[in-house]
């Protein structure tokens, strides 16, 4: 009923019943053709441009970038920076790109495979693209990267390939597109830095509910 | 929350005596608006973007119930549901159910300014749900069962002393006034209930039509644990918010985080899209969307159908002079500032919030910043209209609206009284031309001088310049 109602006082107010076959066909033929509005032209660079831009916007925001040469570096890389933090446990999402690479360089640093639960100190994914307009990562969800460790534990470190850098939002929504072409998968996550409040105060601190640190592994594969 | 719009007057007197809230707000002046002003410099387009955002807003209000009925079919499709609300007591009767068929104890919240539209809180607690609100900010506020002063930073009239006070009281834990301790320690405390929450709720800043998803912009996170981890997740939202598609989407969130807090992007913009797919390891299993209406569909094709265009940015409130002056609570209901002295007035009726229109300076300010501009001030005298078509008007203020009315259709009479009245002003303001105290003014005197009137009248120099034919 409330529906009827609401749908009711819309067409009133716009002067007219349900819409017309054709009306309801532009609007469809607008999806479908999900045009882009004005892109700042300060992402329309060539890939070298879109890089440094990525990687200016994201240490803007907080984000901690580390570069890696070839992807065989990462597992040492995580290492590292986990040892430094004095952190002994990594959950992991469970990419084929993570599950083929030795991770004995981890020593005695416990690595799990599973989603995050509550404790959990440290987390690893992959990113689906860098957006250099603002230094925003893409990560979406899938069977190998559950959603909870994008958001659960204290700090989220993150795989990102050069190559999967791009301008703008727009062209990130095209990729995903062509890699879920039926359906969008259950969440899509922009990420720009460490979770941050200033509700306390009017005083902007790192780590509110989300990861206090976010960390970038950059692979410098262009 | 209790209406308390009727007594505006008797809360901006309160708020302007009020030491803390008054350091707050001034504080507060230097903050977003600063923030904003330097997001923009660094954004040629933003004009261009605000001309788009506009037009695309009027776009889907031509084509709303096309856009809603296309959302619903897409959350459909993706296995979710959509409960169409007419009223409040509709959205949080839906929410009850839904709660009762999961058999829910307990509901995180993400931040939901529709959730407070409706009363939504109270209406779960009366019936044995529990929510617990996960916005550091609302969740202060829950504790201290206070209500949000802002759309999108709801506890800016505390204090770091307030906020400690709060979480010694209720934490049972030592007092520290150093915010980052008190973060910490609403983080660990909230760290159990999102793990243990039957529901998550969230309210959602965009629905897209095109692929049926809602979508979240967060700091904090707590938005987002919220969708995750309960095995229920409800998005409570408006039917204004629809948008066609992901890039008519991503224009409008070039322009919230840079007109609302100043950044270049909020950290979390994220999307939810029907529940857990069965290969899914995490993530709700029911997913639902309920749709308020609350007044909204009769202002399309009325003289407030502009307001629906707003995208809860708060710009227009961080410049206003009167919300930097008495705050949010003046306001006396859900939405403060000029945004809110639109809609309340349609929410709750203009004969309890016919103070929140007047309580404008008409200065503009919140047009020429509002990013898909909206002409607020022509939408608060829109009101004023009413609220004077309705006879609510006070009898002072009729008298002398009639009393000026008089005069200037006698122009000979008000050039005469113009011009004694100027003289008589700059007569007594002495040297320095400004008047300390004034006969029928103490509201401007009481706290600034005013300025005596310089030299001739308007007219008066208008004839001198006509007759020596300039």
């Amino acid at each position: 009923m409330s529906k009827a109602e609401i749908l009711s006082n819309i067409r009133h107010g716009l002067g007219r019943g349900s819409a017309t076959a054709e009306q309801k066909k532009a609007a469809m033929k607008r999806i479908q053709a999900h045009k882009a509005t004005i892109i700042p032209k300060r992402s329309q660079l060539d890939q070298a441009g879109q890089i440094k831009l990525f990687r200016e916007m994201a240490s803007g925001a907080a984000a901690e970038l580390i570069d890696i040469h070839h992807l065989s570096q990462l597992p040492a890389a995580v290492s590292e920076w986990l040892k430094k933090h004095d952190f002994s446990t990594l959950v992991s999402a469970s990419d084929e790109c993570l599950n083929e690479l030795d991770w004995a360089a981890l020593g005695d640093i416990q690595r799990e495979q599973r989603i995050a639960q509550s404790g959990d100190v440290a987390s690893l994914t992959t990113s689906m693209a860098g957006i250099a307009e603002t230094g925003t990562l893409m990560l979406y969800s899938r069977p190998e990267s559950p959603t909870t460790l994008n958001f659960l534990p204290d700090c989220h470190l993150v795989l990102l390939k050069e190559s999967d850098i791009v301008g703008s939002y727009e062209d990130a929504w095209n990729q995903l597109r062509r890699k879920h072409p039926d359906s969008m998968p259950r969440t899509v996550n922009m990420i720009t830095g460490p979770s941050r409040s200033a509700d306390i105060g009017q005083k902007l601190q790192m780590g509110a509910h989300g990861p206090c640190v976010l960390v970038i592994f950059v692979l410098k594969d262009v | 929350m209790q209406i308390k719009s009727p007594q505006f007057k008797e809360n901006a007197r309160i708020a302007l005596k009020n030491v803390e809230l008054q350091e707050a707000l001034s504080q507060f002046k230097y903050g977003f608006p600063v923030n904003r002003a330097n997001a923009i410099k660094r954004l040629p387009e933003f004009e261009e973007l605000r001309d788009e955002a506009r037009d695309l807003k009027n776009h889907i209000i031509q084509n709303l119930d096309i856009y809603l009925e296309q959302f619903e079919s897409k959350v459909v499709e993706n296995g979710g549901h959509v409960h169409w609300c007419r009223t409040g007591d509709d959205a949080n009767q839906a929410i009850l159910d839904i709660c009762k068929q999961v058999n829910a104890k307990t509901v995180t919240k993400g931040k939901s300014m529709v959730s407070e539209e409706i009363n939504l809180n109270d209406y779960l607690e009366k019936n044995g749900v529990q929510p617990i609100e996960t916005d550091l900010g609302e969740y202060i506020l829950q504790l201290r069962d206070d209500h949000p002063s802002h759309i999108i930073a709801p506890a800016i009239h505390l204090n770091v002393d307030d906020v400690s006070e709060t979480f010694h009281e209720h934490h049972k834990r030592p007092k520290t006034g150093d915010p980052q301790a008190l973060m910490k320690e609403a983080r660990e405390v909230l760290r159990k209930q999102f793990v243990s929450a039957d529901v998550g709720i969230t309210g959602a800043n965009f629905l897209v039509a095109e692929t049926g998803s809602t979508i979240i912009v967060t700091n904090e996170g707590n938005g987002d644990l919220t969708q995750t981890l309960p095995k229920t997740h409800i998005v409570i939202t408006s039917i204004e918010k629809v948008v066609p598609t992901l890039e008519d989407m991503s224009l409008f969130l070039r322009l919230l985080a840079r007109s609302a807090t100043g950044q270049e992007f909020t950290v979390y913009n994220t999307l939810s899209t029907g529940p857990k797919r069965d290969t899914d390891q995490d993530g709700p299993e029911n997913f639902h969307v309920v749709l308020v209406d609350n007044g909204r569909s009769e202002m399309v094709g009325s003289e407030f159908q502009d307001m629906l265009r707003c995208i809860r940015c708060s710009s227009c409130m961080n410049h206003c002079p009167v919300y930097g002056a008495v705050g949010g609570h003046s306001y006396g209901w859900v939405y403060p500032g000029p945004m809110g002295s639109v809609l309340t007035p349609k929410m709750i009726g203009i004969d309890k919030a016919a103070h929140l229109p007047n309580a404008s300076t008409s200065c503009g300010k919140c047009e020429e910043v509002c990013p898909v501009r909206i002409p607020l001030p022509k939408l608060m005298r829109h009101w004023r209209e009413k609220e004077f078509e309705k006879h609510l008007t006070p009898k002072a203020v009729r008298f002398g609206i009639a009393g000026w009315a008089f005069f200037a259709k006698r122009p000979a009479i008000y050039r005469w009284l113009a011009r004694s009245s100027a003289w008589f002003m700059s007569s007594i303001a002495g040297k320095k031309g400004r008047i300390k105290k004034l006969p029928l003014a103490g509201g401007w005197t009481d706290w600034r001088d005013m300025p005596a009137p310089q030299g001739k009248t308007f007219m008066d120099q208008w004839k001198a310049k006509q007759k020596a034919g300039e």
